[in-house]
């Protein structure tokens, strides 16, 4: 698996938001996503990194372009130093919400995109890997 | 700080959205609107999101916020122009705007939002 | 790649280019006879000059097949290899091109160096790995032209079997006919919402009377697209659904919720006309209606 660009981006702030969602989707773009795979992915990158903002007090985003033969595909790394995740599972549970909001955030994001995962360490910090596949 | 502008056409308060929000002007679009329902004693408010590429689901919780808060101030809400790939993507994401009306132009939103005196059967059709 | 004694294979390539090719088409003609309706000798033996020449002049630079000299001969055969794929040659037959090369050119060395056998096996075995590498090189090239053949035909396919129609203005109809499967299924819900926006419609209806079954994943991928539809400001009517896949749409407990749903399309554009505010009347006295 070939790594053809890395980006690297702060997501602190609300401006960070939307400019992790610009940058998510030029990636998208550039890799030939379809124009709703591309609406998937940017919807995804922004749950996390709104998910990073809030639970995680800011981090960081790291956008790959990865190609694998006719493959591509585009990483999205999300790491924070926040309090940690202590239940996964529920997390990623639909409705399931620890702040204001509708509790549809990390597990929209999963289905949004190919493979969602988690490793998270109370008091530590948490990292989301979440990846979605062209053909 | 910059704010999403409100246009009053008659008993009507129209948004048109036009930028990628980030969320603080998504929360302030929202207290703006209620504030000029009821300045105005608007009846109906449109938000026409056709040039959104992007609705996740805080924006997409805020237009519900909107329309559920109007509608205790007695206004009906209806969106307009939502894309295909957002449609699809909101839909996966699991937020169906409960509430919600919508139309697919302003026209036609506007017609829904006139409209809106006539019995509940003739009225347009509310989103799930 | 740094080589202690330099390889006497462009030299002898170049000394006997005109019998190694005469050979070696000669070769390939017995071979490849039964594809002489494939492809023409004239453009067999325009590629296999164009090939011998590039093995040359990349054999005097280096004697790594995946370094930078080697990138006019790569290309060449990619091309060639992706002319092969469309012209319906197996994999196997492509790669003989190349590996047929060995029979003319190991003769010809035996010949240049029949005195030093050491000097022999040397540029026998460079000549192998080089004509190896390339070989497999091509295969890999046919196989991506390959997959790309299949995906543009599986994309074709599937534009071909999702038409959009407009039945009236402001009403489309999806006749949906064959197994849905969920990837098909994705590809209908888009271009129906795509037609609804470009078209305005205010109604769509899906006829499924030409699907065998429905399973939980299209009955999901069909309610998805309703919804979708809904957000859009546009209403989805689904019909022809048959007594079968009503009972199986119940046992696999899928709510259909507030969905309307017509057993006959003509029944759906009954409503479809009604909703786009269209009256029909018979002017003319026929048949009664049933």
């Amino acid at each position: 698996m070939g790594v053809e660009r890395v980006e690297h981006l702060p997501v602190r702030t609300d401006e960070d938001l939307v400019r992790a969602r610009q940058a998510v989707r030029e990636a998208a773009v550039a890799l030939g996503f379809s124009l709703v795979d591309q609406t998937k992915i940017v919807t995804a990158a922004s749950e996390l990194a709104r998910n990073t903002i809030i639970h995680g007090g800011g981090g960081d985003l790291k956008v790959e372009r990865l190609r694998e033969g006719a493959r591509s595909a585009v990483r999205l790394t999300f790491v924070d130093r926040g309090p940690g995740i202590a239940n996964v599972e529920q997390a990623l549970r639909d409705g399931y919400t620890t702040g204001t909001g509708l509790g549809l955030g990390l597990g929209g994001a999963r289905r949004l995109m190919s493979d969602l995962s988690i490793s998270s360490r109370p008091a530590e910090g948490t990292t989301i890997v979440a990846i979605r596949w062209r053909q | 700080m910059e704010r999403i502008p409100i246009l009053r056409m008659g008993s009507f308060l129209l948004v048109t959205i036009q930028v990628d929000m980030h969320d603080r002007l998504a929360l302030a679009l929202q207290d703006d609107l209620m504030g000029r329902i009821r300045e105005t004693r608007a009846r109906g408010v449109l938000i026409d999101i056709s040039a959104l590429d992007v609705v996740d689901s805080f924006i997409g919780r805020m237009i519900g916020n909107i329309a559920a808060m109007a509608r205790v101030l007695d206004a009906d809400t209806v969106v307009t122009g939502m894309r295909p790939a957002v449609a699809i993507t909101l839909v996966e994401l699991g937020l169906s705007l409960p509430g919600v009306r919508t139309a697919l132009d302003v026209e036609r939103g506007m017609k829904l939002l006139t409209d809106g005196t006539q019995p509940p059967d003739q009225r347009g059709r509310r989103a799930r | 790649m740094p080589e202690a004694a330099p390889t006497r294979l462009p030299d002898i390539l170049g000394r006997h280019q005109q019998e190694i090719l005469d050979d070696w088409l000669k070769l390939q003609a017995e071979t490849f006879s039964r594809r002489r309706d494939l492809i023409s000798d004239e453009e067999l033996k325009q590629q296999s000059a164009s090939f011998l020449q590039g093995l040359r002049s990349a054999a005097a630079t280096d004697l790594d097949p995946r370094g930078p000299a080697w990138q006019g001969v790569r290309d060449l055969l990619g091309e060639i290899s992706t002319s092969r794929v469309r012209q319906g040659f197996s994999p196997s037959e492509t790669a003989t091109f190349v590996f047929s090369l060995k029979q003319p050119l190991f003769a010809r060395l035996n010949r240049e160096l029949a005195s030093d056998t050491r000097a022999l096996a040397e540029e026998t075995w460079t000549a192998t790995r080089l004509l190896d590498a390339l070989g497999l090189h091509t295969t890999e090239v046919y196989q991506r032209g390959r997959e790309q053949v299949i995906v543009r035909q599986q994309q074709d396919l599937l534009e071909l079997s999702t038409p959009v129609v407009e039945l009236w203005e402001g009403v489309l109809a999806l006749p949906l006919i064959g197994t849905l499967d969920s990837s098909r299924t994705q590809v209908v819900m888009e271009s129906l919402l795509q037609q609804i926006v470009d078209t305005k419609a205010g109604v769509a209806i899906i006829d499924i009377t030409g699907v065998p079954t429905v399973d939980t994943l299209v009955a999901q991928h069909l309610l998805k697209t309703v919804a979708a539809a809904r957000l859009m400001g546009a209403d989805c009517i689904i019909s022809g659904i048959r007594p079968q896949i009503a009972q199986t749409i119940v046992h696999l407990g899928v709510d259909l919720g507030d969905v309307v749903t017509k057993s006959s399309l003509a029944d759906a554009l009954t409503i479809a006309l009604n909703r786009a505010g269209w009256v029909v009347t018979r002017t003319a006295p026929g048949q009664a209606a049933r």
